[in-house]
């Protein structure tokens, strides 16, 4: 199941008949991620910096720097995931509740993040308002 | 012209382009010098960062008589739109591949 909390945020949920400690290891366990996810050395320790690699395509290195934000084991997990070189930053945000069949699995991409802000000419023309007259733009698009 | 998602970012990471870009998107289409008076840059600055915004496929212009206009065009978001459709998918086959491992992981 796909939803968009708004214009600038990619949410994916899906219940899967796991336990929350297996998911868990799944999301947080290098070689794990790497069957799932991407190649990568991810570590679970806040601060830490790490490198997913995705196949190479035109125009992009398929190299994706992280950082990760949250560790609370077995409940929530998020870490940046932005491309090198570019202004693109997005956090990704993964939330597992724990279900009756087992595991409600929730992973959020939202597209800017509030470190974005910046102050011109004493106005904020940050990307939280910025987008607000995005979001306009993109509902005349078809 | 097809942009990469990059290009459209980069060019909208610079706060002034951004400002310059919403000044043309809810007022419509200006001059530089109009647009000179309502950021407070300078014109030089300002015909720079909208020539920035035009090779990321963002603005148009229209010259007439001695004054070049200047309007945001809308399918120039598009890179953007196609970057959220993209992430939308590939997290899709992400969960698939995620729900295949836990099947095959023990316990």
């Amino acid at each position: 199941m796909t939803t968009d909390t708004d214009a600038r945020t990619v949410v994916m949920e899906r219940e899967m008949s796991h336990p929350p400690e297996k998911v868990w290891r799944a999301l947080t366990q290098s070689a794990l991620m790497q069957e799932w996810l991407m190649t990568n050395d991810f570590q679970p320790v806040v601060g830490h910096r790490f490198n997913l690699r995705a196949q190479p395509m035109p125009q992009w290195d398929g190299i994706i720097d992280c950082e990760v934000l949250t560790i609370e084991p077995c409940a929530a997990l998020s870490y940046t995931w932005n491309t090198a070189s570019s202004g693109m930053k997005t956090v990704v945000s993964w939330t597992l509740t724990s279900t009756a069949k087992g595991t409600l699995v929730r992973m959020e991409q939202s597209g800017f993040r509030p470190e974005e802000e910046n102050n011109y000419q004493g106005a904020k023309y940050g990307w939280p308002r910025f987008i607000t007259a995005l979001e306009q733009v993109v509902s005349l698009l078809d | 012209m097809q942009t990469m998602p990059d290009t459209v970012f980069k060019s909208l990471a610079d706060p002034t382009r951004r400002a310059i870009f919403e000044c043309l998107v809810s007022d419509g289409e200006q001059t530089v010098r109009a647009l000179t008076d309502r950021t407070h840059v300078s014109q030089p600055m300002v015909s720079k960062h909208l020539g920035v915004l035009k090779h990321a496929g963002l603005v148009n212009d229209r010259p007439e008589g001695r004054s070049v206009f200047y309007r945001a065009d809308a399918q120039g978001l598009a890179p953007l739109v196609d970057w959220m459709k993209f992430y939308r998918a590939f997290w899709a086959g992400k969960f698939d591949q995620l729900e295949d491992l836990l099947n095959r992981m023990d316990q």
